[in-house]
């Protein structure tokens, strides 16, 4: 059966029209959720121009050798992920949710490792503004700091659950066959939103922790 | 064939059409993909939207009408303008146009049969019904009491109920962004063969510009308001100066989008106002590049004004310089439009229906709106309009004067494409002039008011304003009436108006091609473009040519 | 002509000559405003009555633009704009920058009503006395909220942010009485918030403040609005301390950070203080103003209830001051935090 006839909605002209908007419409989502995380850094930015003591102060207190196995742990499923997007091209859906399910599962480690680091947070008092209670670092600007790193940081763990939560769904219609070589876009589409993740972590990485 | 295409004198009622295919019943309107239907719910819903907002504006001003308490106490009027904000910008004027008549009209005037994407559509409808919902729960347990601009540090120190309407707007937020998505997409990927970006109808160009501005600013908007939101429930000092935070630094998130966001208000009227032109004057638009790289124009620079609503802030000069400049820069895209639709006029055959006439009405208030928003922006008159009710008509100018004007006349130039029947004529222009004189009368005081120094969101006043009052009140009345005229006729005619056809207005705009209502599909054959839309100088009166084109198989 | 436009556009004296400049701009831009406009608009009546529509079928030349249309069409609204900002920013930028033998007024927002104070003193409430012809900086900030200090006859305006101080300056050049209003929506008040510049002739402004720094005039006729009076002399800090060694309060409370029968006062401004019955609140003017009238509502943990209250023994100005002092008592510990800006109730922590 023609490619088409499966998959082709009645109201794109063709296929390749079709899986133009597709990724069309994707990378216009993807600009806005850019927007949304630019919009905090923008007050980041404000912020450590006027505490700078105070912010790296603070970002010298924080765990960075779980931010760096958290990035490496990212890039890496970034890596199987390109994997699984290649392998739904070649037609091979059970590859893709293989490739898909082990992304799938870093991030769920990326997960745990978020939660240590916000366990250690509440135990020394490294809070948001009204509730710092942290006797290291006094300065004023440090619970700022902090009430950015929780949402900056709160805020891409949320995009890490939906983008697991997209992978799983994706993978699962690709192991039981609903996409083909000839139109494996959707695959394409929950690769490029993990992809984002990744790059917003790239950049939350050297900003909040090596400052 | 359907008649009403061989013999246009003959209006006829296109019996399968929309409205009653592929089902009727309430099940398949809130499950409906068919943007047409998504179009229609969208308009009834940011209708209703528009009369509670009025609703809420008479109480303001009715409580204006003395210097003292008239009908209510200080903290009830602080929360009615709150909510007439609230509820005009977000669930009125920033979907009425697009998300209504845009999803309406944009994909038959493409000459295609659905928006890119129709799930994100019917998402993006639910999506307003459910930021209105958590709006209103906020409302009925008394509303906020801010102002729409939620200035920190009051908004996150206030008792009154912020944190739903924050929410509210923040899940309206989304229902704009995927429908800017939606559009931009379309108008990419689904235009009809023939029709060069140059051969693009200017409604869509302008309705392009502001889906671009609805994709870039909405998300910023977002999380403005969600910071205010977690700072009142949580206290986290992003804004509290006693924690080191800075209360300006939200004016400008907030501002950084709610200045786009005025663009996304007007760029759709402007869009209606085009094709009205073009139709009423039965003549080629006189500078369709200008008007069409207008817009993008004013998408442009409308990012890098925001500024200018924080000249009184304590920001430095320079930064006062570069933000009055470049909010000058957007009225000149104005200006070129203005006068690009004049020039259309000239040489025209001129036809003085409804939405023509309030096509009269959008130029006069958009030329004085347009110019006391030039004013402003010399900064040292700022200094004396900011937050006063200068600045207040100044918006209303814009807002009302030249988007409802819009709405309005979209609303008569479209109706019969949407519903296969006339508006009355008769009742029409008597709307309009109540629309416009009462228009008249509410906001030109407000100009004087602002003159003299009343400022903004003034509960009680001072006994000298109170003549100029009375009268805003007055024309507020007046405007009201106007509305409700229009609003009875319409629902009137919904059921027995007479008999439209397929083009009553004579137009060459590519949608009129299709029978009223239209059929499902939009087009029955995909329509190949062989010229601009509006063109009237060949004599013909068959919109684009239809030529039957091989269909590929499709599988839904 | 200037009065006349100005009446036309019921705009209030012009008690500065900044304000007469502004208004002057005002009055070009609004006249070329109406001037294009009309010729818009006539150009466009013209075009309806002349070109009717004489049938549905009616063919059009199809007309494009040339060059010079856009030109023009881009260049005079360009021009003109550029004018008027040529025009009016410098005039923005005069306000910017106040000369050097500018008098002082420091200008408080609060919920609701404006202070202004002095330097050297004395304090008033929502009454502004300067003089005219002299140059006065206005230093302005908020305790609360941002509000924002209006005065239309000068046309001037700038917001008061809490926790900054902003400026602005006028020099008044007509004696008279002019309105000041608040421009920053702040609650429940805001339309309430209203106040009086008064400009003197500068022989009459310098008597008053001479008066007031000597104490011999008691100041009755200033706030009528909130009834507060002036202080006679000095300022509030060294009042605060004056009365504070008068009442005996310094025998209970020290200043140099020991304890005594009653929590040291150095540093208690917005300290987070934990009370007998387990809560925690912070010392604001409000919990500071209220140990003072009812000292056995909010004990703190470690200390007897033994102090009297002072209600109806401190005036309110008397109350203002000892709170300004204990404000001032601070070291450099960075636990207090900023003494302007808003306080929040911290909710008590779960047990």
């Amino acid at each position: 059966m023609p490619a088409e006839t499966t998959y082709l909605a009645h109201h794109f002209a063709s296929l390749e029209k079709q899986t133009y908007a597709a990724r069309l419409g994707m990378w216009l989502f993807l600009a806005t959720e850019v927007l949304l995380f630019t919009a905090l850094f923008a007050g980041y930015g404000v912020y450590r121009f006027l505490f700078r003591e105070a912010f790296a102060e603070s970002s010298r207190h924080l765990q960075t050798w779980i931010g760096l196995v958290n990035t490496l742990i990212l890039v890496t499923s970034s890596f199987t992920v390109a994997m699984g997007v290649d392998r739904a091209g070649k037609g091979d859906g059970k590859g893709a949710w293989r490739f898909f399910l082990v992304s799938f599962l870093f991030g769920a480690a990326f997960m745990v490792f978020k939660a240590i680091e916000y366990t250690h947070h509440f135990h020394v008092g490294e809070l948001p503004g009204r509730f710092y209670t942290n006797e290291e670092v006094q300065l004023v600007g440090a619970p700022i700091f902090m009430a950015l790193y929780f949402l900056i940081t709160g805020l891409h763990g949320i995009h890490v659950l939906v983008g697991m939560t997209v992978l799983l769904v994706i993978g699962l219609r690709a192991r039981a066959g609903a996409y083909a070589a000839e139109y494996s876009v959707p695959v394409e589409l929950a690769g490029l939103y993990w992809h984002l993740v990744d790059l917003i972590w790239i950049f939350v990485f050297p900003l909040i922790y090596l400052v | 064939m359907n008649p009403s295409l061989v013999n246009p004198d003959v209006p006829v009622y296109n019996p399968r059409n929309y409205l009653n295919e592929p089902a009727t019943g309430l099940r398949s309107w809130l499950l409906t993909l068919d943007h047409k239907r998504i179009g229609v719910m969208f308009l009834i819903a940011t209708t209703i939207s528009l009369f509670l907002g009025g609703v809420f504006a008479l109480l303001i001003r009715i409580e204006l009408l003395t210097p003292g308490p008239t009908i209510m106490d200080a903290m009830t009027y602080n929360r009615m303008f709150t909510l007439h904000g609230v509820v005009m910008i977000f669930l009125f004027m920033i979907p009425a146009i697009p998300s209504g008549f845009g999803n309406f009209v944009l994909p038959i005037m493409l000459g295609a049969r659905d928006v890119a994407f129709p799930r994100l559509n019917l998402l993006s409808f639910y999506l307003y019904l459910l930021g209105a919902a958590v709006a209103l729960y906020g409302m009925i347990h008394g509303g906020a009491d801010t102002g729409w601009t939620f200035y920190a540090p009051y908004s996150t120190t206030t008792i009154t109920k912020v944190v739903p309407i924050l929410l509210g707007a923040f899940i309206l937020g989304f229902s704009s962004i995927l429908t800017g998505l939606n559009f931009i997409v379309t108008t990419h990927t689904m235009r009809a063969p023939g029709m060069t970006w140059m051969r693009v109808p200017l409604f869509i160009w302008s309705i392009y510009a502001t889906s671009i501005i609805q994709i870039l600013a909405t998300p910023v908007l977002g999380m403005s308001l969600l910071l205010v939101s977690v700072e009142h429930a949580f206290g986290w000092g992003i804004f509290d100066p006693a924690r080191g935070g800075d209360p300006v630094l939200f004016q400008h998130f907030f501002w950084f989008y709610s200045h786009p966001a005025v663009y996304i208000m007007v760029l759709p009227a402007m869009a209606v106002i085009s094709e009205v032109v073009c139709t009423f004057s039965r003549k080629n638009m006189f500078g369709y590049k200008a008007v069409a790289y207008s817009s993008l124009g004013i998408a442009f620079v409308g990012f890098f004004t925001w500024g200018h609503h924080l000249f009184t802030s304590g920001q430095s000069a320079v930064d006062a310089g570069i933000f009055g400049v470049l909010s000058m820069l957007v009225g000149i895209f104005t200006a070129i439009k203005v006068f690009n639709w004049t020039a259309t006029l000239y040489k025209g055959s001129i036809s003085f229906k409804t939405p023509f006439a309030y096509f009269a009405g959008f130029i006069f208030f958009l030329v004085f709106g347009g110019m006391t928003g030039v004013a402003l922006a010399t900064v040292s008159l700022d200094v004396h309009w900011q937050d006063t009710y200068f600045v207040v008509a100044h918006f209303h100018f814009i807002m009302v004067g030249a988007t409802m004007m819009a709405f309005l006349a979209a609303l008569h130039y479209w109706f019969p494409k949407i519903t296969g029947r006339m508006l009355p004529e008769g009742w029409g222009l008597v709307g309009a002039v109540m629309v416009i004189l009462g228009f008249n009368f509410t906001f030109i005081p407000q100009f004087l008011l602002g003159n003299m120094g009343m400022p903004r969101r003034y509960y009680a006043y001072p006994a000298k304003f109170w003549p100029l009052n009375v009268a805003s009140t007055a024309g507020a009345t007046v405007l009201a009436l106007g509305l409700v005229v229009v609003l009875v006729y319409t629902l009137i005619s919904l059921k027995w108006g007479p008999v439209a056809g397929s083009n009553p207005w004579h137009s060459r705009g590519f949608e009129w091609g299709t029978p009223s209502p239209p059929p499902v599909e939009n087009w029955e054959t995909t329509p190949v473009i062989d010229r601009g839309p509006h063109e009237y100088d060949e004599g013909a009166t068959v919109p684009p040519t239809v030529s039957p084109e091989p269909e590929p198989t499709h599988a839904s | 002509m200037n009065e006349l436009m100005r009446r036309l556009l019921f705009l209030p004296e012009q008690a500065s000559d900044y304000a007469r400049d502004v208004d002057h701009l005002h009055f070009f831009i609004i006249t070329t405003t109406m001037l294009a406009a009309t010729g818009v608009f006539a150009t466009a009546i013209f075009f309806f009555l002349r070109w009717r529509r004489r049938s549905d079928s009616d063919v059009t030349p199809r007309i494009e633009p040339t060059p010079i249309h856009e030109a023009l069409f881009i260049g005079t609204p360009l021009v003109l704009f550029l004018i008027w900002f040529a025009i009016g920013y410098p005039q923005y930028v005069r306000l910017q920058l106040p000369p050097k033998d500018a008098m002082d007024v420091f200008v408080q927002g609060k919920k609701w009503m404006w202070k202004f104070a002095y330097p050297g003193g004395p304090n008033s409430v929502d009454t502004l006395r300067v003089p005219v012809g002299r140059p006065v900086r206005l230093l302005i900030t908020s305790r609360d909220v941002i509000h924002s200090f209006f005065v239309p006859a000068l046309r001037l305006k700038m917001d008061a942010v809490p926790g900054r101080y902003t400026q602005s300056w006028f020099t008044a050049n007509k004696p008279g009485r002019y309105e000041i209003f608040c421009a920053e929506y702040c609650g429940m008040g805001h339309s309430a918030m209203l106040g009086e510049l008064v400009v003197l002739p500068a022989a009459e402004f310098d008597t008053w403040l001479a008066d007031q720094r000597r104490g011999d005039k008691a100041v009755a006729q200033d706030s009528a609005s909130t009834g507060e009076t002036v202080l006679a002399a000095g300022n509030l800090v060294a009042d605060g301390e004056r009365v504070a060694a008068e009442q005996g309060c310094l025998k209970c409370h020290s200043v140099d950070g020991s304890r005594h029968i009653g929590p040291t006062w150095v540093d208690l401004y917005l300290r987070q203080e934990k009370l007998a019955d387990g809560r925690i609140i912070v010392a604001d003017e409000a919990y500071l103003t209220r140990s003072m009238m009812d000292p056995a509502a909010d004990i703190v943990a470690g200390f007897q209830n033994v102090m009297p209250t002072y209600q109806g023994k401190l005036t309110p100005p008397e109350v203002a001051a000892i709170v300004e002092y204990i404000k001032s008592l601070k070291t450099s510990a960075v636990r207090s935090g900023p003494s302007a800006g808003p306080v929040y109730e911290p909710k008590p922590r779960q047990p």
